[in-house]
């Protein structure tokens, strides 16, 4: 696959997704700036659109650096308990502050997201029995640890239907005004790009680092904050998008190999690809209603998913 | 010039290497050699900082290597642990043009670009170049890794076991590599050994551990007979000469 191809099929899809929807627009129609559907164009579906495409291209890089990190082709921000830990600590900053402000959110998600994939990267450093496998499945227990800690505080503080909210990955609500928070992932992307060559030495393990000079743990920590600050971003706006970061790098990985320097542009354009899809596809299916994003990912990509573990298996342990 | 002073290093309460200096002499091969468990791979280590110390030190031309920059240092010497169990999908170039890594921090100058191809050349890996690392044979493999420590262009290269799980053919194929490092390109190669007699037909000089400790140091011939391989591996090892080299032929001795 060339990266031009993806690059094409990216904006077809986008202008697809920014003329799809509950109402009709032409193009003719957004001639006249004061018209209803200019708004609507203005006020909701540009701001999706760069939300799918921040998020798709973010998601994606975050589960790339994951799995080069951890040296394990099957760990990403949904099975490292990044995500939960994410959700957790908003869960902590509205009960802390009985107004939570939004940068008291950000900063509370930001550091669980950071602590809690820490935590996953200890365990993974004690743990003798390394499968592919069995490391990601410790990963989803993890999550879904963390996770049950914030259903229980939740139920006790009477949060639960927000909580509700965060798990659901969606774009339904993204209008201008509530996705903004995103464009600090831009950033994130740009510097895990100058990092690439350190991450796939890192990826290498500590020791192949470390002959080739590399600090490793500068390298290992820089990458989890940025993990961090993306998955961030993402669920305080979007929501949990399962497997995203978790399929995206391993197709790009599969005809492209493991050289993040060469990787990171397909895979980052390949995940705003395989978003769009899934949220046309949420769109369409039961026009005017929607389905939440995070169904469709979840169906396609559970789908991809077990092919990848029944046909991949072989790939992603040599 | 590096030389070992002193070097302890304990797991828990256990010594694994305890109070051993050595000199490693510039343009040879050392060999370490020694029964499982001797601190073979540890003392290894130490000397490539992979590990610290927990007294006594390492000097690179009478600097302790502690105090060297991460990036000179990487410059000077190399190390390969055993790397077949890297599973990265890199093709053979990529991997050999990390090497570079510490001249050009992965934006490969012409210059690199020169060490790059003068490594695939001597390494005869040019048909393979672009292939992925995880579809070679274990021998090509070993061969890909060895070809980035020579685009490294360190003056030290430290192996770790680099014949494990290699047949007969890729073995011999290897060190006669490792031996015209040195005697071509003026490398000093440092390797751990398991095969004593791959030790006693390529190395110069032999470093013998046993628990932890230094029990033997010189020249190949001095190592190699039967009095001195039984103070290391507590064996009746019967010598053979072949074609000028010494054959331990230790299969059926009496323990």
């Amino acid at each position: 696959m060339r990266l031009w191809m993806l690059i094409i099929a990216a904006i077809v899809l986008s202008f697809l997704s920014l003329f799809i929807g509950a109402i009709d627009i032409k193009p003719s129609e957004l001639l006249d700036w004061e018209s209803d559907e200019t708004q609507i164009f203005l006020i909701s579906r540009v701001p999706r659109l760069m939300a799918i495409i921040l998020a798709g291209a973010g998601m994606s890089i975050a589960g790339l650096i994951m799995q080069s990190l951890s040296r394990n082709k099957f760990v990403s921000p949904t099975t490292a308990g990044t995500l939960d830990a994410a959700k957790l600590g908003i869960l902590i900053s509205m009960l802390f502050f009985t107004n939570t402000t939004y940068l008291q959110e950000i900063i509370f998600s930001f550091v669980f997201a950071l602590a809690g994939t820490l935590v996953f990267m200890q365990i993974l450093d004690r743990v003798k029995f390394k499968d592919v496998i069995f490391v990601p499945l410790i990963g989803i227990m993890y999550g879904n640890i963390l996770s049950s800690i914030t259903t229980f505080l939740g139920y006790e503080a009477d949060l639960l239907q927000n909580i509700q909210s965060w798990l659901m990955g969606s774009f339904t609500l993204i209008i201008s005004g509530r996705y903004e928070l995103l464009y600090v992932s831009i950033p994130a992307v740009i510097l895990a790009y100058l990092y690439a060559n350190k991450f796939t030495v890192a990826g290498m393990g500590e020791d192949f680092a470390r002959n080739l000079g590399l600090s490793y743990k500068l390298v290992l920590n820089m990458g989890l904050i940025l993990v961090a600050i993306i998955s961030t971003t993402v669920v305080l706006t979007v929501g949990v998008i399962p497997f995203l970061g978790l399929i995206v790098p391993n197709i790009v990985s599969l005809y492209l190999g493991d050289n993040l320097r060469k990787t990171i542009p397909h895979t980052a354009v390949l995940g705003i690809v395989f978003l769009l899809i899934c949220d046309i596809l949420g769109r369409v299916i039961i026009h005017p209603y929607e389905i939440p994003v995070n169904v469709t990912v979840a169906v396609i990509g559970s789908a991809i998913f077990l092919i990848m573990l029944f046909r991949g298996r072989a790939y992603a342990k040599k | 010039m590096i030389e070992i002073k002193g070097l302890t290093k304990r797991f828990g309460k256990k010594p694994v290497v305890e109070d051993v200096s050595v000199k490693i002499e510039s343009g040879t091969i050392t060999s370490f050699i020694g029964p499982n468990g001797a601190g073979k791979s540890t003392l290894l280590s130490m000397v490539s900082r992979l590990l610290n110390a927990d007294t006594g030190e390492v000097l690179l031309d009478q600097n302790n290597v502690q105090k060297w920059k991460s990036n000179e240092f990487a410059r000077r010497v190399s190390i390969l642990k055993q790397s077949n169990y890297i599973n990265v999908r890199l093709t053979v170039r990529e991997l050999i043009a990390f090497g570079r890594y510490p001249y050009s921090k992965g934006r490969l100058t012409a210059e690199d670009e020169k060490f790059v191809d003068q490594a695939i050349e001597y390494m005869n890996l040019s048909e393979m170049e672009d292939q992925f690392l995880d579809e070679l044979s274990g021998g090509q493999k070993q061969r890909a890794f060895i070809a980035m420590v020579i685009a490294q262009d360190t003056d030290y290269i430290l192996l770790d076991e680099p014949l494990n799980n290699l047949d007969m053919k890729h073995s011999v194929q290897i060190m006669k590599i490792l031996r015209g490092l040195v005697d071509e390109l003026g490398k000093t190669v440092v390797i751990v050994l398991h095969d004593i007699n791959f030790a006693s037909v390529y190395s110069d000089r032999i470093v013998a551990l046993k628990d932890g400790k230094l029990v033997k140091n010189g020249p190949t011939h001095e190592i190699i007979n039967s009095d001195a391989l039984r103070d290391i591996y507590d064996m009746d090892i019967p010598i053979q000469e072949q074609n000028g080299c010494r054959i331990c032929v230790y299969f059926n001795s009496h323990t």
